[in-house]
């Protein structure tokens, strides 16, 4: 992983897969307000990169940068090789394709059942048959433990399920890039391990990249490869979990664990 | 004063006339107000200032002159210009242009309160943007603002007797033909009053149960 290799002691030389994700000199700006600070920072295809730290210090911005919910001021993104930003709409609409975003208030379609909520993607943007797309989505239900709801409307479901349906949603459309903006946060405490342990499942048995943010830290720590520790819109430590978890270098780090865990 | 119902009987034909002609100009007046606030809506939407700007200027203007004038307009001007159209057609699209200065801005508020996430959503899904106003936002702007659009129709019945100006014989036109002729004004004023009544409870019960439906 790119942002610190030399701090990484467990990447031997030679396994090197490849950038998926690369943000450089990112820079986003709201108002006054510097959110993102001339960011560099990659991600290698199949890991797992969680970003940790106070809010309001830019973690969900790369999200949404990523996502092409916001554009940067400065810099460049590159997806799987191809510019995402700057670049021009059409080839923005291709490179999307690779990634899918899950979002903290889950954000289905309301008018839509739940097995329409999935299909509808892989149907007007894969060109995927309806039949296709159906079964596919009975699968990836199944894969979330709601089989029995297909038919359901999103509001009535509970959050965890609607969660849990916001997920097969984003798998649908095969990315190569899951982002996962704070997935918990809006759930009530009893719901969370249930989706949690979705996603957990996903990360052992999927070669998907995963980029989260989150406040679980010991979700965090069972399915990272890597923790990023975000301050004021920059990187201030980066490493494998139980580095960072464990014997983080930055006093700030030590400061931000200590106030959550 | 008495209440005469042979009156009543007498005025009967006629009013059935005229309630015909009623109804026919609030449905095709309410079609027309719906579909053209939409579209009004949707070009104020447009990136493009050198089409919102024509629109807002257009609808506003609209919305801002009394509907009478525009009747007249519509019927003594239109045809110096050599655009002939039958009385009715002409109210209906005088109502209608009218009253779709007023849907747009109940269309603009329904497609506002859909969440910023569903917006979120259908990017994050790469769907076309086309795709995201049929199958996304607009489903939930209009399901949302129904109740709005029936407050309109009811409106509309109560400005259809302004199209006996423009010699379109609906109900009020022709309660003032029966009284003209016999000096019998009581009876038939009283009988559309009733009609309207009738009407207007009548569009409200239909739209009480289509939110019904919609709210589901």
């Amino acid at each position: 992983m790119s942002v610190d290799t030399a701090k990484n002691p467990e990447k031997k030389p030679g396994q090197h897969t490849g950038e998926l994700v690369r943000l450089e000199q990112v820079t986003k700006r709201f108002g006054d307000h510097t959110v993102l600070d001339r960011l560099d920072f990659g991600v290698e295809a199949g890991k797992h990169v969680t970003l940790i730290g106070p809010s309001g210090s830019g973690k969900t911005t790369i999200l949404r940068l990523l996502m092409t919910l916001a554009k940067p001021d400065e810099g460049t993104i590159t997806v799987d090789g191809q510019r995402l930003f700057p670049a021009p709409e059409k080839q923005i609409r291709e490179v999307r394709k690779k990634i899918g975003m899950v979002f903290q208030q889950f954000n289905l379609f309301p008018n839509m059942t739940v097995l329409r909520n999935i299909t509808e993607a892989p149907v007007t943007v894969l060109g995927l048959s309806k039949d296709e797309a159906e079964a596919r989505a009975r699968e990836l239900l199944d894969l979330v433990g709601l089989a029995d709801k297909c038919d359901a409307r999103p509001t009535q479901l509970s959050g965890g399920q609607q969660q849990r349906v916001a997920i097969a949603r984003a798998l649908a459309m095969r990315p190569q890039v899951l982002l996962l903006d704070e997935v918990t946060s809006a759930l009530d405490p009893e719901l969370v391990a249930g989706v949690l342990d979705v996603l957990r499942d996903i990360a052992r048995t999927t070669d998907i990249t995963m980029l989260c943010v989150t406040h679980e830290m010991n979700f965090a720590r069972d399915i990272s490869d890597q923790v990023l520790m975000f301050d004021s819109g920059r990187v201030i430590e980066s490493g494998p979990p139980e580095k960072i978890f464990s014997d983080p270098e930055q006093e700030r780090t030590r400061e931000f664990l200590g106030a959550v865990l | 004063m008495k209440w005469d119902w042979n009156a009543v009987g007498d005025f009967m034909p006629l009013f059935w006339d005229g309630l015909v002609v009623t109804l026919e100009a609030l449905a095709l007046g309410s079609l027309i107000s719906f579909t053209l606030g939409l579209v009004w809506a949707l070009l104020m939407r447009t990136p493009s200032r050198w089409v919102r700007w024509p629109v807002g200027v257009v609808t506003e203007f609209v919305r801002d002159t009394p509907l009478l004038v525009q009747l007249f307009f519509l019927f003594y001007v239109l045809p110096e210009w050599g655009v002939t159209l039958s009385a009715l057609t002409t109210g209906v699209i005088g109502i209608g242009l009218h009253y779709s200065t007023y849907t747009m801005q109940v269309y603009r508020a329904g497609i506002e309160a859909v969440p910023a996430g569903q917006w979120e959503a259908a990017t994050a899904l790469n769907l076309p943007v086309g795709r995201t106003w049929t199958a996304v936002i607009l489903p939930q702007a209009i399901r949302r603002v129904v109740p709005a659009l029936g407050n309109y129709v009811i409106a509309m019945l109560k400005d259809t007797p302004m199209l006996m100006v423009i010699t379109v014989l609906e109900m009020l036109g022709q309660a003032r033909l029966y009284s003209q002729e016999h000096f019998q004004f009581t009876e038939p004023l009283s009988v559309i009053g009733v009609a309207f009544i009738l009407i207007s409870y009548l569009a409200s019960l239909l739209l009480r149960a289509m939110e019904r439906r919609l709210v589901r």
